[in-house]
């Protein structure tokens, strides 16, 4: 980050512009390199998950390793209101990103004392409590079979309706824009005065408790904050999928988040994006050629704990700083 | 209904007493070492094939003392490679790194042993129940019982009475102090993570004689440790010892009145004692906090 | 690293050859497919190669591998070579619709195969019927598939839950006992399992002492096994599948049960036969296909054949669905002379199987109400000792064919919504 911030403004803007440019025209290019509209989706989703637990992970530096639990919810949320409510995509996505985060904030408060292995450990057990949930009170959540059927319902935009659930493309674009309105608050937040001491207290929380911070309360808006962006990822996870299912909510789907955020780089705002490409592409790929890629993906974990973990990131502006 | 509820609660004692063995070995792994050994339950299944693989050879009690061993230097080489990496830097990379090796783990034993479940054969002395009315206690589980016991027993006499042992107890208090005086750490953790290693393996030739052997066993059993090292609390063997049997007792219990929340139990239990005792019920005030 | 290449009459030594080459231009460059020859069929397969349901995953994908083989030394379909693509599920939802999605919208697929896992398969029909691809589900037995949340586009190969209860039950009610107790795993496909044999039981004038919910991935069996022996049933049914199924009998042998109690369940199958000790092998069961039928054309070639195709292991069940799934589609498109979607989907509804396909005694065919596929049960008991074969442990009483053990369309709960 302070790196970022001492790069010249210009070829800031310059990465800036290059990012919303490649996500924009996502759709023509990536069937020219093979890939397709739909694992686009799933990427720019997937991706707002890594960065949702990188806000907690990379700028206040609080592991959490339960936050599929939130995704799941907001997942569950959504196809609820959906499936037995009302047929609107947005109330689905409002209400979703609500059950997911006020979830949060009430097991937050519970948490926010524990540090470090510790607050993990309770993390990956309660995010268990709500997979087991989803899991096993069959009659309201499906089961082990999942919750549908749902669909994702077309919007209407007063002067047009925008066919979300036909065309692959329009709802692609739906996601960017969803997207685009999460990480413009992400940025905003980390900003403001708010986030400046969220970076304090990663920084240093003893020398943040002296200057006279609420270093708890800081953590438990943090995490809270974080897990609104979660469950918001989580709904529109199950308007990509038309379904949500318990998996969702497994500490293994945490994992695969907390590996994106550190795969990408965690301390750069974008990292967690990229990480979930290189993540969810190999995944894509490797699946694909053999049924023993599991520890192919085993492997990349060891890897880059082992030889980047400063993610891809990191690594290239370490070289650019060396050079 | 006594009589069923106290059926459960001694069956819930017996299951209890595997969550222990699997736990404590995590147990020793996290205090020493500050790693979380997401690949636990991996060395489990690699214990109970090992011991799959030598029965035909040394029969069932070569393997259930031959397997542990062997698991324990698998254990010790990936610690020697990888995991001695990560110490003393930020948890997230050990969590990550055994994770993934949890995936490696899993998927190299269906490489090797293939993906459909192996019937592994326990003596016909033990297969059998005791008694008439108290079928639920076969003689292997009081076998199994009996060996958690006395590698408890076992274990806490190491740790108190060898000179390895006690580095291991200080060290988990304050490593700096004891990496001042002159001990090699490093050494000391691989023989602790090996002991922990060892103790997976074990669990997994015990586990293999009770449940299906399959590569995905594993996932399903680490959780339960996982619960009864926070009930317990972090830092004590002793709270996970009593942990794994309360959970034991609660899952058990409530499998007979309400038992889709059989799993759930456990975490309800957590919950309470962390509102209640956020350090666990052993846990000293400070540790890893 | 072969399995995106087809697998066609070409002389083997030259697929060998294309096959590595082609393998290392696919890992040089990930999404490069310019090499990839334009005449062939493309078919996939979806399923949970990997977790717990690996095992009759990888079984039924041999299936379909020996049937693509079949098909392609024949002529192919229409003349073309079918391509086979194999993609896991990881048996995860959200990973199981991408990998639909990338197989019809990038791959361009024709016809799509699976999901084992119920839950999956009813979340890819959706896709595949979005994009309207014909679909037949291999090993997803939740009744809905051909039930309420049935579609035009969507068959099935394996049986119902209610086909699998009401094949055993009469066997069982004459022959252990009335009083019946349920050991139900807790999720869909266990509760309309477990409803179907209560109806059946009731029907019969039989009671039920108790039925205990387990959780899916229920390791310990003794909390439920206590309380189903304290209400000391004739026949204690044992519901649960895979590695519960394992686990739950492996305990019932040693606790004794089984000498005291009838044990029996509905659904059985070898992969999970072979994961046992010889005492947990017991009880009344079903088989939706068995390798061993004397004197049924086509059995012993085709178990030859996959024996030769999987390391001297027999077909199972899953190989067969694999198989039957796979051919039902190059029938049925050989015989329409088209490939076209909706026309195949009419075509198959009462398409019967010709013997090599079908290799069973009964008549098999797909309804063309529900989609369902009219399959045998094979009722019969579990083996302590196998007889002969070491994988030889079943004993199959009678084979029931499919229109007898299912409901009459009209209460299936489905109506297909043709696209106009």
């Amino acid at each position: 980050m302070k790196q970022l911030l001492k790069l010249e403004p210009r070829r800031k803007v310059a990465a800036l512009a290059a990012i919303w440019a490649a996500l924009m025209a996502a759709p023509f290019w990536m069937p020219l390199l093979g890939g397709y509209t739909a694992l686009g989706t799933r990427v720019l989703v997937l991706g707002l998950a890594a960065m949702s637990v990188n806000f907690l992970l990379g700028f206040t530096g609080v592991l959490s390793f339960g936050h599929a639990a939130w995704f799941g919810i907001g997942a569950y949320g959504c196809g609820m209101i959906l499936k037995y409510i009302a047929l609107s995509t947005p109330l689905g996505i409002l209400a979703g990103t609500l059950a997911g985060g006020i979830a949060g904030a009430v097991l937050g408060a519970l948490i926010v004392r524990r540090r470090g292995v510790y607050f993990a450990m309770v993390t990956i057990a309660f995010g268990q409590v709500f997979y087991y949930i989803a899991f096993q009170w069959s009659s309201v959540t499906g089961g082990d079979d999942g919750l549908r059927p749902f669909y994702r319902q077309p919007l209407h935009l007063g002067v047009a309706t925008l066919d979300i659930l036909n065309n692959a493309v329009a709802f692609y674009y739906f996601v960017l824009v969803c997207f685009a309105l999460a990480v413009a608050a992400m940025a905003f937040i980390l900003r403001s005065p708010f986030g400046r001491t969220m970076l304090a207290i990663r920084e240093n929380e003893r020398r943040a408790r002296f200057l006279g911070i609420p270093v708890e309360l800081h953590i438990w808006i943090a995490f809270t904050l974080s897990c609104f962006f979660m469950a918001y990822a989580g709904s529109l996870y199950a308007l990509v999928n038309n379904f949500a299912d318990p998996r969702g909510l497994h500490y293994s789907q945490s994992g695969d988040f907390v590996m994106m955020a550190v795969m990408g780089g965690m301390r750069s705002f974008w990292g967690p994006l990229l990480g979930a490409v290189v993540f969810v592409v190999f995944q894509d790929y490797v699946s694909s050629i053999t049924i023993n890629w599991q520890i192919f993906i085993g492997f990349l974990f060891v890897l880059v704990v082992l030889f980047f973990p400063r993610g891809i990131l990191g690594a290239i502006r370490r070289t650019v700083v060396a050079s | 209904m006594t009589q069923l509820l106290l059926f459960n609660i001694t069956n819930g004692l017996i299951i209890g007493a595997f969550y222990v063995l699997m736990a404590i070995g995590l147990s020793l792994i996290l205090n020493l070492s500050n790693v979380i050994n997401f690949a636990h339950g991996g060395f489990l299944v690699v214990g109970g094939y090992i011991a799959y693989t030598l029965e035909p050879y040394l029969g069932f009690w070569g393997a259930l003392i031959v397997s542990p061993f062997l698991t324990a230097i698998i254990g010790l080489a990936v610690e020697k490679t990888l995991i001695s990496r990560v110490y003393g830097r930020d948890p997230l990379y050990s969590l990550l790194l055994t994770f993934g090796l949890a995936f490696i783990l899993e998927d190299g034993t269906r490489v090797i042993w293939g993906a459909n479940g192996k019937p592994f054969t326990i003596p016909a002395a033990l297969a059998q129940p005791l008694s008439n009315q108290f079928f639920f206690i076969t003689s292997y589980r009081l076998f199994m019982v009996a060996v958690v016991a006395v590698t408890i027993v076992l274990l806490f006499l190491l740790l108190r009475y060898t000179r390895a042992g006690v580095r291991i107890r200080a060290g988990t208090l304050d490593l700096e102090t004891v990496s001042a005086l002159g001990v090699n750490v490093r050494a000391l953790r691989s023989l602790n993570f090996a002991v922990g290693i060892f103790l997976a393996g074990l669990s997994g030739v015990l586990a293999a004689g009770q449940l299906g052997l399959e590569p995905t066993m594993g996932a399903g059993l680490l959780m339960p440790s996982f619960i009864a090292i926070i009930v317990g609390g972090v830092g004590s063997l002793t709270g996970t010892l009593v942990g794994g049997l309360l959970i034991g007792v609660a899952s058990g219990v409530t499998a007979v009145f309400f038992p889709a929340a059989s799993e759930a139990i456990m975490y309800v239990l957590m919950a309470v004692v962390l509102l209640v005792r956020p350090r666990g019920l052993f846990g000293e005030e400070g540790m890893l906090t | 690293m072969t399995k995106r290449l087809k697998l066609g009459a070409v002389d083997s030594r030259a697929l060998i050859k294309a096959g590595g080459v082609a393998g290392l231009a696919q890992i040089a460059a990930p999404f490069v497919w310019s090499a990839r020859a334009a005449d062939t069929i493309k078919v996939g397969i979806i399923d949970p190669f990997t977790g717990v349901y690996a095992a009759v995953a990888q079984n039924e994908l041999i299936g379909v591998k020996y049937a693509v083989e079949q098909i392609n030394a024949k002529g192919g379909v229409l003349g073309r070579p079918i391509e086979l693509l194999v993609e896991d599920s990881a048996n995860d939802v959200g990973t199981g619709v991408q990998k639909a999605r990338k197989l019809i919208e990038r791959d361009g697929i024709q016809f799509l195969i699976g999901d084992v896992n119920s839950g999956i398969a009813l979340a890819i029909a959706q896709v595949s019927n979005e994009k309207k691809v014909l679909h037949i589900v291999s090993g997803g037995h939740t009744d809905g598939i051909t039930g309420k949340d049935c579609h035009w586009n969507v068959y099935r190969v394996c049986n119902t839950t209610k086909m699998e209860a009401n094949s055993v039950a009469e066997l069982l009610f004459n022959k252990y006992g009335k009083k019946w107790h349920f050991i139900t795993p807790d999720y869909a496909f266990g509760h309309t399992l477990q409803e179907a044999a209560q109806a059946d039981l009731k029907k019969f004038g039989g009671t039920v002492t108790g039925n205990e919910l387990t959780p899916l991935g229920t390791t310990d069996f003794s909390a439920y096994l206590i309380k189903a022996r304290a209400a000391n049933p004739d026949v204690l049914l044992v519901l649960p599948q895979g590695l519960d199924m394992v686990n739950c009998l492996k305990q019932v042998a040693q606790f004794g049960i089984d000498k005291q109690i009838h044990v029996a369940g509905l659904q059985q199958e070898l992969e999970s036969l072979e994961a046992m000790p010889p005492e947990a092998r017991v009880g009344i069961w079903m088989f939706e296909w068995y390798w061993k039928q004397p004197g049924v054309p086509g059995v012993e070639k085709f178990v030859a054949d996959i024996r030769q195709r999987s390391g001297g292991k027999v077909p199972t069940a899953r190989t067969w669905f694999g198989y039957t799934s796979m051919m039902s589609y190059a029938l049925v498109a050989n015989q329409a002379k088209t490939l076209d979607g909706v026309t195949l989907a009419k075509a198959l509804g009462n398409f019967e199987l010709p013997p090599e396909v079908k290799l069973q005694p009964n008549k098999c065919y797909y309804r063309a109400g529900d989609h369902q596929l009219m399959t045998s049960a094979f009722v019969g008991e579990a083996l302590t000792k196998p007889a002969g074969d070491p994988e030889d442990l079943f004993k199959v009483d009678t084979v029931i064919p499919g229109d007898k053990t299912s409901p009459p369309e009209s209460e299936t709960g489905c109506t297909l919504q043709w696209p106009a």
